[in-house]
């Protein structure tokens, strides 16, 4: 249906991640903020795995859109 | 619940969610140009699409809150609603059924009753699905918008109206590709906004083990937590099966084996997974025949390890709930500041000498039951050394011994996400409650369109006119489901009178199924006074069972919507126990009586009528050809397979 829904998840998850991880990059240092997530960066842990996940599913939109549609 | 603050970062979040969602709707819209493209979105989506879109549709945000809520109350065992409750049907729904829906052409699951039978078994099942989606959509609505009221102090009215037009906007450009995309959005934003809460949860009570172990330690004594009033085995929450064999009073769901096995994982999930158009719809999207079957398998799929994200939080909050070095509770219920400001003066005026006196004072303030040790020790602590206002207000947080365990997924989304993480996790349940919006409506629209309006007001009309009532009955449902929102907001009790209702009429509907698709020989009289027996069975076997604890000790009945307002002819050890034997019974009376009616009555129609309709009369498809991982029969038994192996270990 004209749209390879591959590319809104793509560039959203991309955009998350990416905001979450700059997010726990900058605030990294404040220890206080991360008290409730037991000390751990899951901002910039977590901002990482969506990055990867946004970007692998950009990547599968490209390839896709080069092939002509399977089966 | 205490207001949560958002920062920039989660309001970012929140409005990149909502822009991609109307961006996805815009796009979409270019390419609705037929009603079969925005109602049925022309067959032709991918497998893992609609896959995915299937088991989002039930995965609504009242479902999230619900299976955290009985994760805490029941534990593991809550699982079966999962690997008995879902799994078994779907396999079902893609090996046996879709075959029938998908090749027969319908646009609906009312219309395939209607080529099976006829229109008045098709007008009872699509009206009564039309007034339910309306109701689910709205009670969804209700309580998204109660959720941004208490905890973000957003205007009710505004939220309200506010997400619905987002739904609107998406909903009425893209039509159902547009709810299924964002469906599959929805998905990956629950799974990946939840997750990382689960992890820290389960870190924070030291790994699964020692979870398990500190849900032992409450298993013996759940009273301490105000779980249960009865203690039970060890491993009452730890393990799904065991607790079960030993009968009704073993397991903290008051459920029997024959309820479990029989009535969930047979008639209400088989009821629900094969016959409900909102997920069915899913499958019917796809591109062919291939993809649709193999909808309900990929659904399988996440659908089997969801437990794990959705009940494990229950479970995590009861085991911090009985560490009390972790400051935390399965939340109490939610008590205005005006209430907590009278019993903290109950506890200042309390005299420590006379403990049952303070106790009953400060229950009375609270309007709650108290745990009486915790109290007594409070007014102890507060006559020897004077606390601060605030200070006993968060004492008297831990002193009230009653749960609202529908706070408990929002309670730890609160105590483990900073700042960002919030964001996204908010943003995820937010996305959930809007689509159950979309799902709903776009179910509704198309039943409305081709069910009612095509089938009974105005036949043989252009596409374009059957597009245009699409968009129109869109807006409408919309407009209703606000509606019903209100009126779930102003009428609690006369809304689970609804939903009571909708329990009795969909409780036998498999029976009319199953012996429609496997049977020849069953006729469109038989099935519709059949339907209508079986749904009056489940109101009078209501009306003459209720529960143990609905019965005073002077025999009468308590409440009358908890069933037994004819008479009490049996007791249930719960309402789950009595809404599993309901079905049990209900659908029975429907098959009994669907069997005899039509050895009673003549056949309409004839063999070549019900070709591709019937089992016995349609060319079983040949999937020979396809490699072994596309053929539904192998990967259903695989799926199963993998589904007993889950069972077995949390046996």
């Amino acid at each position: 249906m004209g749209l390879d829904i591959r590319w809104p998840i793509g560039l959203m998850f991309t955009l998350i991640g990416a905001l979450l991880a700059i997010y726990g990059l900058v605030t990294g240092s404040n220890t206080a903020l991360y008290q409730s997530s037991l000390g751990i960066n899951i901002n910039l842990i977590w901002g990482a795995v969506l990055l990867v996940f946004g970007v692998g599913m950009l990547l599968g939109a490209i390839t896709g859109a080069k092939k002509p549609p399977g089966k | 619940m205490q207001a949560i603050h958002l920062d920039l970062i989660d309001y970012s979040i929140l409005i990149a969610y909502v822009v991609f969602v109307v961006g996805i709707g815009l796009t979409l819209g270019k390419y609705m140009k037929s009603s079969s493209d925005f109602l049925t979105s022309a067959r032709s989506i991918p497998t893992w699409v609609t896959g995915l879109a299937f088991i989002s549709a039930n995965l609504g945000a009242l479902e999230l809150v619900g299976m955290a809520a009985s994760g805490a109350k029941y534990g593991i065992g809550t699982a079966h609603f999962y690997w008995v409750g879902a799994i078994p049907a779907m396999i079902f729904l893609a090996v046996f059924m879709m075959p029938f829906y998908y090749g027969s052409k319908a646009r609906s699951v009312p219309e395939y009753l209607n080529m099976r039978f006829d229109q008045r078994v098709r007008g009872l099942n699509s009206v009564a699905f039309a007034v339910m989606t309306i109701f689910a959509s709205g009670i969804s609505m209700n309580a998204l918008a109660k959720l941004l009221n208490q905890l973000l102090g957003w205007d009710y009215n505004a939220a309200l109206w506010v997400c619905s037009g987002v739904v609107l906007i998406y909903v009425l450009k893209g039509g159902l590709t547009s709810a299924i995309y964002t469906e599959v959005l929805q998905f990956f934003m629950i799974v990946l906004g939840f997750a990382p809460v689960v992890y820290l949860g389960l870190k924070d009570v030291g790994g699964w083990h020692a979870m398990n172990s500190s849900l032992q330690q409450v298993a013996v004594n759940p009273a301490a937590l105000a779980l249960n009033d009865k203690p039970f085995a060890a491993n009452a929450w730890t393990s799904a099966w065991q607790p079960l064999i030993g009968g009704p009073s073993s397991n903290p769901m008051g459920v029997d084996m024959f309820a479990m096995v029989f009535g969930l994982g047979f008639v209400l999930s088989f009821g629900y997974w094969c016959t409900n158009f909102l997920v069915v719809q899913r499958a019917m999207a796809a591109k062919n025949m291939a993809a649709a079957r193999n909808t309900p398998l990929v659904a399988s799929v996440p659908k089997m390890f969801f437990p794990f994200l959705v009940i494990v939080p229950g479970m995590i909050a009861v085991a911090l709930t009985s560490i009390p070095s972790k400051n935390y509770r399965i939340p109490p219920p939610i008590l205005s500041a005006a209430v907590y400001a009278k019993a903290v003066d109950a506890v200042k005026s309390a005299s420590p000498a006379d403990a049952p006196a303070a106790v009953k004072a400060v229950g009375e303030a609270l309007g709650t039951k108290v745990y009486a040790d915790k109290v007594t020790a409070l007014v102890a602590e507060n006559a020897a050394t004077k606390l601060s206002d605030e200070q006993i207000q968060n004492r008297l947080y831990y002193t009230i011994a009653e749960n609202d365990y529908d706070g408990v997924i929002l309670s730890l989304v609160k105590k483990y996400c900073p700042p960002g993480l919030l964001g996204l996790a908010l943003t995820a349940l937010l996305a959930s409650f809007m689509s159950g919006m979309a799902g709903n409506v776009t179910a509704f629209n198309t039943v409305w369109t081709y069910d009612i309006y095509q089938a009974y007001f105005a036949p043989n009309k252009s596409d374009a006119h059957y597009m245009w009532m699409g968009k129109f009955i869109t807006v409408v449902g919309i407009l209703l489901s606000i509606l019903a929102a209100y009126f779930a907001s102003m009428y609690n009790n006369a809304m689970d009178i609804i939903q009571l209702v909708f329990g009795f009429v969909n409780a036998p509907l498999f029976a009319t199924f199953l012996l429609g698709m496997f049977w020849k020989r069953t006729t469109s009289t038989g099935a519709f006074f059949g339907l209508f027996g079986g749904i009056g069975a489940s109101a009078l076997f209501h009306a003459l069972t209720t529960t143990h604890s609905n019965v005073d000790a002077a025999g009468h009945v308590v409440n009358g919507m908890k069933g037994g307002y004819l008479n009490v002819l049996s007791q249930f050890p719960s309402e789950m126990a009595q809404n599993f034997w309901l079905a049990a019974f209900a659908f029975t009376a429907c098959f009994v009586l669907t069997l005899v009616l039509s050895l009673a009555t003549a056949r309409t129609k004839s063999d070549a009528d019900l070709k591709g309709l019937v089992y016995s009369l349609t060319p079983k498809i040949k999937s020979d050809s396809l490699v072994w991982y596309q053929q539904p029969g192998v990967v259903g038994t695989i799926l199963l397979i993998c589904c007993i192996i889950l069972n077995v270990i949390f046996w």
